[in-house]
């Protein structure tokens, strides 16, 4: 059992599971035979057993549920009724199975037994055969010539051995209902109503049946039922409980700090002793949620294969630390990416047989896996000896692309340049396959990992291999973490993120901050350390004064590093995470929030997010980071040309300037009213005109008496023209368009800074649209 | 609908508000209160409310009302919404009063700005008038910068 395939012990528990649910359904079913769906799900798992038999090769047992299977499709489609001898038939059926799956569970196979007779009764039974005489006595002597057709059944059988010596009990147990079984080592069994109904054979076999049941207690320590060792529980069970752990480390926490100001030594004990004792179950509870990294790897082997048949490639897989052990909801998160990057190393990592014979490379190529724990963070590496990324190739491609620019490229480190294939929209694969290659992917791939807290990150060997690293947090929930204190407010900062602390003091806190240009920087070891206020970031209102000593964390983000100013370091602590509510969101620089031991919340800063934010990750990375973030913004760094205008006194709003088809002034005479929307001839058409102040909520400038022309821009939508009425155009510029941030109202795409003022971007299309119907409904008028 | 519904009552700058009763969690004292940087105006910041964290909007700044003098203290009126539990902030408690619906009206034309938005209907009680505030919409804040 211990080097039992996963995917068997899977099945094994499932289906006693199942089939103890089956044991009760058919009883119930039994008292009422008209509950259909609790047939068509009875019928459901026989089929669901009977095909994964079929898939794992046990044919015995395929065939045995496959005549249950039958007959069970005749009565959910009404064609047979239910009755006793089919519930009883169908219960020993139920057993037999049971059996030849406790055979598989010791022994790896299912035994000799064929339960012919089992199958002659259940086939017999489709035939709609008169419904087998009720009487006791009656039942008996068919179900003895039944009996007496199989092979010879001994009598009362000694608890069948734990190997296939129990194949030496051929006899059904057919005496399943519990009332039946209870007394079934008794030959009273036969003169019980139900079970003498039994078309199977009845006494000797009820025996070992029960016998059988009898089993798992019987046949010794240690060899319980898989279904015995392992309960299935709810994940949001196990999330609850997980969610009050996190309170009791809170209140551990909080009792802790009193401790501090206490003298009691009974109550210092008991402190510490509670202290003991939440650790450790906080660490059970995490355990519970952990999972090995198989879980996810195991279905790995099988995609590789597919993929290097369908391209002519030979890969073989190998897998290091396959029992690595990770949170669920992070497996979960990285089953996606982890595929995604073993697909792309196999499609455009390891090359064909006759390239890498030509390379002097062994033709089949070696995808390797590895996973390991370091310094509480889980390693999974994934390895190729295929061709690496071409650095060259990959910034040619960027350069074309318009992702980055020359002297970008000629600045770029080949670390940088490596990085570049998480960039949206790029892919060096020569030719799009049906695999991959088409530039969607990697990005994805980085951002859902960064999403979780991790990071990922290339060594590259270029023509003998890629090595991909992903570290991950082992759990999300609670984490260690830096407590600062700055503008009276605390932060906590995860420990993942940093490396050290620095304290200047006295002279050095003076004269060690330099300004390049105004960006403060800190010479760490002889290399620059770009710093960051975190007053100044988060515009707290921090306390200045000269002689104090100035405190750097220094962290990591994405493989940079910078220096964190605040005002005061305290301890590190273990920390739950809580999400911020959707009110804040937006904010990129909190991951969250904290509840500290004295009960006040802390919010938790999210690393990345400041990096970003204070601009010290550089510009590539910065746009890789903002790419990932949602595939729309990618090409939001080119240039383009925008049409300012305002609506309303105080709405700046832009548009591209191709989603304006003109620029139109129309004086007032010429505007009519049809229904209730005012139009204008325009061009041999109607131009209906919506007054954009009215859409977005904006009083409109205009006074009733203004004898000004209307401003209105022309947009097209499905073929009809529109006019947008604005206060004013103010001007056109070409210039980078950045959304900075995504609105959730509709009819404007976002907010991005343009010509030095924000400006919010209009939704042309989604305006319009809100029209569209209205214009549809006057066409059907006219 | 012409039953008598239920509000939860609270004072607001001299003007009496009300939510439907159902969409209130519980009202609690002021609470050590954590400023959040960077977070929309009308954010008051983040409370602990027995181990879980909920974010605080001041309905005065929400409504666009001159901010509390410092020696009031909020009250903390905790709705449940989708999203969990959000404290609307109030000057003072009221009591929860029975409304019969037909008495309602919708908010007067002349009703400008973020009131309008904000308040769905007017119920005229014996001792002045009931405002009842739309809750999605008084906890819904334009992420605008």
């Amino acid at each position: 059992m211990g080097d039992m395939d996963d995917v068997v012990a899977e099945f094994l528990v499932e289906s006693y599971e199942n089939l103890d649910r089956l044991d009760s359904d058919l009883l119930a079913l039994e008292s009422n035979p008209q509950a259909r769906e609790m047939l068509a799900s009875i019928f459901r798992t026989i089929h669901t057993i009977k095909g994964t038999c079929g898939f794992l090769g046990f044919g015995r047992l395929e065939s045995l549920t496959h005549v249950g299977e039958s007959l069970l499709s005749l009565l959910r489609d009404g064609k047979l009724g239910m009755d006793a001898n089919i519930t009883s038939a169908l219960l020993a059926l139920v057993d037999a199975t049971r059996r030849m799956l406790s055979n598989i569970e010791k022994s790896g196979a299912e035994g000799e037994e064929e339960f012919a007779e089992l199958k002659a009764t259940l086939t017999r039974l489709q035939g709609g055969l008169a419904p087998a005489p009720k009487k006791p006595g009656a039942g008996a002597p068919s179900n003895a010539a039944a009996a007496a057709s199989a092979p010879p059944a001994s009598a009362p059988m000694p608890a069948p051995a734990p190997t296939p010596s129990a194949a030496a009990s051929p006899a059904p147990s057919a005496a399943a209902l519990p009332t039946a079984a209870a007394p079934a080592s008794s030959a009273s069994a036969s003169a019980d109503n139900s079970s003498a109904a039994a078309p199977a054979p009845k006494a000797a076999s009820a025996a070992s049946n029960a016998k059988s049941e009898e089993r798992a207690a019987k046949s010794g320590g240690g060899d319980h039922s898989i279904a015995d060792n392992s309960i299935r529980v709810d994940v949001g069970q196990l999330d609850k409980l997980m969610n009050l752990v996190g309170e009791l480390v809170l209140a551990r926490n909080q009792v802790l700090q009193f401790n501090a100001s206490t003298n009691d030594n009974g109550f210092l004990a008991t402190t510490q002793r509670l202290n003991l004792i939440t650790t450790e179950l906080q660490e059970s509870i995490m355990k519970t949620r952990m999972q090995p990294i198989s879980t996810v790897w195991s279905k790995l082997p099988r995609v590789v294969r597919d993929l290097a048949q369908t391209l002519g490639k030979k890969i073989r897989v190998e897998m290091e630390g396959k029992e690595t052990e990770l949170d669920k909801t992070i497996l979960e998160a990285i089953k996606d990416p982890l595929t995604h990057i073993v697909r792309n190393s196999c499609d455009h990592g390891i090359e064909s047989p006759d390239v890498r014979s030509q390379r002097g490379k062994d033709p089949e190529g070696v995808l390797r896996l590895r996973a390991f724990h370091e310094g509480g963070q889980v390693i999974i590496e994934i390895d190729d000896d295929g061709g690496g990324v071409d650095v060259e190739r990959v910034k040619r491609k960027a350069l074309s692309n318009g992702l980055i620019s020359q002297e970008q490229a000629a600045r770029m480190s080949e670390r940088e340049s490596c990085g570049l294939i998480f960039a949206a929209g790029l892919s060096t694969a020569s030719n799009v396959t049906n695999v991959s290659g088409r530039g969607v992917g990697m990005d994805v791939v980085k951002s859902n990992i960064e999403k979780i807290g991790g990071q990922v990150d290339l060594q590259n060997r270029f023509l003998e291999g890629l090595t991909i690293r992903i570290k991950i947090p082992l759990t999300l929930a609670i984490i260690p973490a830096l407590i600062v204190v700055t503008g009276n407010e605390r932060f906590a900062i995860p420990q993942v993120s940093l490396l050290e602390l620095v304290r200047l003091e006295g002279e050095l806190a003076a004269s060690s901050i330099e300004y390049i240009e105004g960006a403060p920087v800190y010479r760490l070891r002889g290399h620059l350390l770009p710093l960051v206020f975190l007053d100044a970031e988060l515009k707290l209102a921090g306390k200045k004064s000269a002689d104090e000593a100035i405190n750097i964390v220094v962290l990591q983000a994405d493989e940079r590093q910078f220096g964190l100013v605040v005002e005061r370091i305290c301890d590190t602590e273990e920390i739950v995470v809580k999400p911020l509510g959707k009110l804040l969101k937006g904010l990129s620089v909190f991951a969250g929030a904290t509840i500290m031991g004295d009960g006040h919340v802390a919010l938790i800063l999210d690393v990345m997010g400041i990096a970003q934010r204070s601009r010290v990750i550089s510009e590539v990375r910065e746009h890789t980071g903002l790419s990932a973030d949602s595939n729309e913004t990618a090409k939001a760094n080119e240039k383009r040309r925008l049409l300012l205008f305002q609506v309303g006194s105080d709405l700046r709003m832009a548009a591209p300037l191709e989603e304006a088809a003109r620029l139109e002034e129309f004086p007032l005479e010429q505007i009519e009213t049809s229904g209730s929307n005012q139009v204008v001839q325009y061009r041999d058409d109607i131009l209906p005109l919506i007054p954009l102040a009215d859409v977005f909520g904006r009083a409109s400038t205009r006074t009733a008496d203004d004898p000004s022309p209307l401003q209105v821009v022309v947009a097209r939508c499905g073929g009809r023209s529109y006019g947008l009425v604005v206060d004013r155009i103010v001007d056109i510029v070409e210039q980078e368009l950045v959304v900075q941030r995504r609105m959730q109202r509709e009819g404007l795409q976002g907010t991005a800074v343009i010509a030095g003022k924000v400006t919010d971007l209009i939704d042309i299309p989604a305006v319009l649209r809100r029209f569209e119907p209205a214009a549809e409904s006057s066409e059907v008028l006219a | 609908m012409a039953q008598p519904r239920q509000f939860c009552t609270f004072h607001l700058d001299r003007c009496l508000f009300g939510v439907e009763v159902h969409k209130v969690q519980e009202v609690i004292r002021d609470q050590a209160m954590t400023p959040v940087p960077l977070a929309p105006d009308v954010v008051s910041g983040l409370i602990n409310l027995r181990g879980q964290i909920v974010t605080a909007v001041d309905l005065r700044r929400r409504l666009g009302h001159p901010p509390r003098k410092d020696d009031k203290r909020p009250m903390n009126v905790v709705l449940r919404t989708e999203d969990g539990a959000v404290s609307l902030l109030v000057d003072e408690i009221g009591d929860v009063v029975e409304v019969d619906e037909s008495g309602r009206e919708p908010p007067p034309e002349n009703l400008r700005g973020v009131g309008r938005e904000l308040i769905t209907g007017v119920i005229k009680m014996e001792r002045g008038l009931l405002l009842l505030l739309d809750t999605d919409k008084a906890l819904a804040i334009p992420t605008e910068v």
